[in-house]
């Protein structure tokens, strides 16, 4: 990364994340089939093909979400970044943590926490890239005086609590913590689902922001639902986690208030109900649009993620789920179906804004196969999920392996759905990939440019 | 205000709410356990509470509902979807002390429960 424009680093930030995602999707792969065939590449072990699974697809979240906050900012919203070498910097970190983090998976050297399997001495350039980025931002933001429109409050929320959920999920360090099993799984599970609440704040804010471009309106991002929308996500990031732990015994409260915190997610529920004629007119208008595309997609994974975030967290049903395969449909339905489709969109309402005239239509075909390949995929493999997951649920048994084999053809038909949905988003990425690059040699010698003008209506 | 109110309900969780008092003081063994299990990355394929992977059984009660000899056994010598680790017998020792504290804890999927018109559950084999 040479070039000194930082709309630049946005763009290598999406080129990274794509190259993160194409190589996490081949993991998973990998670990699907040694699931099933526990012989297959055993050099690669089960307990290093997750983890490089898991860390490389979250890589992919925050760098294609960073991405598109280093470009917006200085590129559409006219403001300059406060820093072009801290972005720099940021990348660098970035790359070369997120490389030793894999060679030590590679070689077997584990911290052994979920989600973080790397050596936590590791967490510390990345907690310091972050706070760069921290900096940064909201040194970059001082210069709009006009009130903020709430994707960049969504942004900057992601930020602060990014780095307040990452110390939390570290605080197993501390002997006080990690003695007591209850307190150490507790606070695990309260680190996880805010962390991962606040990686959704940066990703709903960068679809807000597409949404907003366009549509060609600021003022869905200004009104006053949008507000009350965001402080709901903000309250479930608080509290909303402990559905997680209904089966921990810790105190009762703590499970009976994150029960209540997360029925308050049928309001958005109900919302997106109410608002289907509007969406399915706005569809038709901009069905030709690939950025939009995701964007629906993304809107119907929301629908269905929150329909079975909504039935687990009843702890009735939570009894038969937690700790089944539900959990996965849901993690899964939620990063694929909601996160990478935004992010997608993200990426190609960026080739879109930039090279209006590229996409042709043999690439504009592909795109569509790789779409309802990766969408048509993602509906089996959720499917298969769930279905093991009931399979486990209801087993009464007391044989790990008899249930396994209960559930065998649900994990084949999963396993081969991750196949073909990797094959789909391949073929998105490798176009992505192809454009932004494309896109880079004349952002790094133009002047910044603003995106379509926005109405106040 | 929102801000505090997480502050203060963090604070809670971190002390009183989680502070279960049947639990005995973990061990030394105990402590060498959990660092070979982490060391191992265990975590991939086993669960405790149902936080973990899926390729293995739940561990949070292995040790009173199949026994220590039968942990024992799949820890030395693993099993056609568990890798043989080549633990040394101090460090078999250890885990085996690390499940057995992890145990006592509590009980894991619960058993003995009632559901209340409302959704929630009571646990009658909740350890508090």
């Amino acid at each position: 990364m040479t070039s000194d424009n930082p709309a630049v680093g946005g763009l290598r930030f999406m080129q990274l994340g794509m190259v993160a995602l194409a190589i996490g999707m081949l993991f998973g792969v990998i670990g699907g089939f040694q699931f099933l065939f526990p012989e297959f590449l055993q050099e690669l072990l089960f307990t290093k093909t997750r983890p490089l699974h898991v860390s490389m697809v979250v890589a992919w979240i925050f760098l294609a979400a960073i991405g598109g906050i280093y470009f917006y900012l200085p590129r559409q919203c006219q403001l300059p970044l406060f820093s072009a070498r801290a972005v720099r910097w940021h990348f660098w970190i970035f790359l070369t943590t997120g490389l030793v983090i894999i060679a030590c998976y590679l070689s077997g050297k584990f911290a052994g926490r979920e989600y973080f399997e790397f050596p936590p001495v590791l967490s510390i350039p990345i907690f310091l890239s972050w706070i760069l980025f921290g900096v940064n931002y909201f040194k970059t933001m001082r210069q709009d005086k006009e009130p903020w429109p709430v994707y960049y409050w969504m942004w900057g929320t992601g930020i602060v609590f990014f780095l307040i959920t990452y110390t939390e999920s570290h605080l197993w360090l501390i002997p006080y913590f990690r003695d007591t099993m209850i307190r150490e799984i507790m606070v695990q599970w309260k680190s996880f689902g805010a962390l991962i609440g606040s990686w959704n704040m940066l990703v709903y804010g960068t679809a807000l922001y597409i949404a907003t471009r366009i549509s060609g309106s600021d003022k869905m991002a200004r009104s006053r639902l949008a507000f009350g929308l965001y402080f709901l996500g903000l309250f479930n990031l608080m509290f909303g986690w402990a559905h997680h732990t209904y089966l921990v015994p810790s105190e009762t409260w703590i499970r009976t208030f994150a029960y209540v915190v997360s029925m308050t997610e049928l309001f958005i529920f109900g919302k997106i109900i109410w608002d289907w004629r509007a969406s399915l007119e706005s569809w038709q208008k901009n069905r030709h649009c690939n950025a939009y595309r995701f964007l629906v997609a993304a809107e119907i994974w929301v629908f269905i993620n929150l329909g079975l975030a909504l039935v687990i967290s009843v702890p009735a049903f939570n009894l038969f789920t937690h700790g089944t395969h539900i959990t996965v449909a849901h993690a899964m339905g939620s990063t694929i179906g909601i996160n990478t489709m935004i992010l997608l969109a993200s990426i190609f309402y960026v080739i879109r804004e930039e090279l209006p005239d590229e996409v042709h239509a043999y690439c504009s075909r592909q795109l569509r196969i790789g779409f309802w390949t990766a969408n048509i995929s993602l509906v089996v493999f959720f499917s298969a999920l769930i279905l093991a997951g009931i399979g486990k649920g209801i087993y009464d048994g007391s044989s790990f392996q008899e249930m396994m084999t209960g559930i065998r053809p649900f994990l084949i038909a999963f396993t081969l759905s991750g196949l073909s949905m990797m094959v789909g988003f391949w073929i998105i990425l490798w176009h992505g990939f192809r454009l932004i690059g494309r896109i880079i040699t004349p952002v790094s010698l133009g002047a910044a440019r603003q995106s379509p003008q926005l109405t106040a209506e | 205000m929102l801000f505090v109110a997480f502050t203060v309900y963090s604070f809670q969780i971190y002390t009183s709410g989680t502070d279960v008092n049947h639990s005995a003081p973990i061990s030394d063994a105990a402590r060498r356990g959990q660092h070979i299990y982490q060391e191992h990355n265990c975590v991939a394929c086993h669960q405790f509470y149902g936080l973990g992977g899926y390729m293995g059984p739940d561990l949070t009660n292995v040790i009173s509902t199949r026994g220590e000899a039968y942990s024992r056994a799949f820890i030395t010598a693993g099993t056609a979807r568990m890798p043989d680790f080549g633990l040394h017998t101090e460090e078999v020792d250890a885990l085996i002390a690390f499940l057995t504290f992890v145990d006592q804890t509590g009980t894991y999927p619960p058993t003995d429960y009632e559901v209340s018109w409302h959704g929630l559950v009571t646990q009658a084999d909740d350890p508090r």
